[in-house]
């Protein structure tokens, strides 16, 4: 099974399948939290919410990476500048301040989730502008090493928490819902989530989606019928920027804190494990690997606190032998087909 | 004679000791097919490659319509009219055939800096592709993925996309390679009917397939062109002989 799967054409028959199945999903996700209250586990809620977040921003990766062929080690700083738009804009809301001398500070959804896009598409546009001059692994070093700059210098931000981070009392604010409340919360990450698959699933089957996926293909291929790669890669990595910095602001908001700990190394990592257990390129899977990664961490931090040495031969088992992540091995075994 | 469609003067490449090009002119005249021959690693490909911009020459002049262009990077040469086929495919091998040609058809339509509309939904975008695919007999292999066909037809591809791209130049490296018999065939048929249409420079190993097509022949041996003439001429020339058709290459 190729790495292709959203980009691949669909053979037309089974398309009724897949939208019955993506129809399933939204159904259960809706219902979840419903579900969890009347089996008497409501905990699950804030889980739940966790794997919708870090789908979003597992999700957005996998464009640049799955799509795109772009290795990015360095998506944390996307994530993190994300939580920290919403962490200053409290903090200067709550100070009565000026940020920069210039922008007052804010605690509503709707003008922090847009700043979060737009300062995560900025930093993208940045440091793609660079890293995207160089490719394989060299790209991925200098991805890791902007991103672990971003870090120590939000480290040093004493302003600002410094390694101790900040804390934000309390959740933005949205047409006057408790957002407080975990399944108000819950409901409004689904909403962004849905959003963002249904803007990514455009995107991939897109003329600019083609591009990318013939650019991970075949650099080369691409020039000689007339497209240069460069700016059609830098588009790519800034959506993806954008979307990272999205799930960022709404796990700031989720956690009521925001620290370095957003921008460290191993957050990339663990985007990226997403990204794979789910399956490359595929436009569901990146739902399916969030949710196994924060499950399984979940489930194996309750047996031992070495959970991630458990962690690493399942990732190695499913990277050798399910050819395709969780998505292709639902495949195989004729269940999920929604995700292509 | 008016104005050559692609003059190249002196153009050098030196691979460490190895002067792959060396101080290579040639014109080719808009409307001719103009053949490339010489034996294996003469620099025919590098030649190519450079005429492409896919890589830079250390010294020397390339013209395409008079307008130099070697500060073109090879998108822009593509936009000015050049197209190649590879000796080596370079295919998108997870996208159908359809995909691979629609995709250049894509590119002569501007920038693809579209995001919303599906690519693969564009009726006229499949429809154009289509027809490249039916006028190479390929229409009923279009929906196969390219990792999935034959050598031989993915060398077809190449030729289609590279006429995907509506070139007014076609450098065409050694297209014949690797086809069967009739395959091979078809592919004489199809350049004899694009001759006069497009103009091409032809590298090419196949001499009976050359003699039939070729306006004029250069004739390439160290990375220096040794002779350029008719048919006639270069088969009767004596150095060539020496150098090339007497080694029995064909
Ligand atoms: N990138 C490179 N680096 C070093 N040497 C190279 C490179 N590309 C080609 N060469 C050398 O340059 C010479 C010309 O190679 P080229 O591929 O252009 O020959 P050719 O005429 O196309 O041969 P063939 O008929 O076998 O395709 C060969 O000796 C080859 O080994
Ligand atoms: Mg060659």
């Amino acid at each position: 099974m190729s790495e292709d799967a959203i980009t691949r054409a669909n053979p037309s028959g089974q398309n009724a399948g897949r939208a019955l199945a993506l129809l399933a999903l939204a159904l259960g996700l809706v219902a979840l939290p419903f579900l969890v209250q009347a089996v008497g586990q409501p905990a699950l809620v804030p889980l739940a919410t966790r794997v919708l977040i870090y789908a979003i921003a597992a999700a957005s990766l996998n464009l640049a990476l799955g799509v795109g062929g772009m290795v990015s080690f360095g998506h944390a700083a996307f994530f993190g500048v994300g939580g920290y738009v919403v962490g200053i804009f409290y903090r200067t809301y709550v100070d009565d301040g000026l940020f920069l001398g210039l922008i007052p500070g804010t605690t509503q959804l709707l003008v922090t989730l847009p700043a979060a896009i737009l300062v995560g598409g900025l930093l993208a546009c940045l440091i793609g502008a660079l890293c995207l001059r160089t490719s394989g692994v060299q790209f991925i070093m200098i991805t890791l090493a902007f991103a672990q700059m971003l870090f120590f210098l939000f480290v040093s931000l004493k302003a600002y928490g410094g390694d101790d981070g900040m804390t934000i009392r309390r959740r933005n604010e949205l047409f006057g819902l408790n957002t407080r409340d975990d399944v108000t919360f819950y409901f409004i990450c689904l909403a962004v989530a849905a959003l963002v698959f249904l803007a990514l699933w455009r995107i991939v089957g897109s003329r600019f989606g083609m591009v990318l996926a013939g650019i991970r293909q075949n650099e080369r291929r691409m020039a000689a019928i007339g497209i240069a790669p460069y700016r059609y890669k830098l588009g790519a990595f800034v959506i993806s920027g954008m979307g990272t910095g999205l799930a960022g602001a709404l796990m700031a908001n989720y956690l009521r804190f925001v620290s370095p700990d957003m921008l460290h190394w191993t957050k990339s990592g663990e985007l990226m494990i997403m990204v794979i257990l789910g399956g490359v390129g595929t436009l569901l899977g990146p739902l399916f690997g969030a949710a196994a990664l924060v499950i399984l961490e979940t489930v194996l931090t309750s047996w031992t606190e070495h959970w991630q040495l458990i962690l690493g031969p399942i990732l190695l088992f499913v990277v050798l032998f399910t050819q395709g992540g969780l998505t292709g091995l639902f495949d195989r075994l004729g269940i999920g087909r929604s995700e292509r | 004679m008016s104005q050559p469609l692609l003059s190249v003067r002196g153009l050098r490449k030196r691979f460490g000791g190895l002067i792959a090009t060396d101080g290579v002119d040639l014109d080719v005249v808009e409307g001719e097919i103009h053949a490339l021959i010489g034996p294996n690693g003469a620099g025919k490909t590098t030649l190519l490659t450079q005429l492409f911009g896919e890589l830079s020459h250390d010294a020397g002049e390339i013209r395409l319509d008079g307008e130099a262009i070697d500060s073109l990077a090879t998108p822009q040469r593509v936009h000015r009219g050049l197209a190649r086929t590879f000796q080596i495919n370079q295919l998108l091998p997870d996208f159908t055939m359809l995909d691979n040609v629609a995709l250049a058809v894509q590119a002569r339509e501007g920038h693809s800096f579209r995001f919303f509309a599906a690519a693969r939904g564009d009726k006229s975008l499949r429809q154009r592709a289509r027809e490249y695919l039916g006028a190479a007999g390929l229409a009923h292999r279009a929906e196969i993925k390219v990792a999935n066909l034959s050598h031989g037809e993915q060398k077809q591809l190449e030729f289609v996309i590279a006429l995907a791209c509506e070139p007014r130049l076609l450098l065409l490296d050694e297209p014949m390679a690797g086809l069967g018999h009739a395959e091979s065939e078809q592919m004489v048929a199809m350049l004899a009917n694009l001759k006069g249409r497009i103009t091409m420079l032809l590298v090419e190993h196949d001499m009976d397939a050359v003699f039939a097509l070729a306006d004029r022949i250069s004739v390439l041996v160290y990375g220096r062109v040794i002779a350029t003439g008719t048919a006639e001429e270069i088969r009767e020339n004596q150095e060539v002989r020496i150098a090339y058709l007497g080694e029995g290459d064909a």
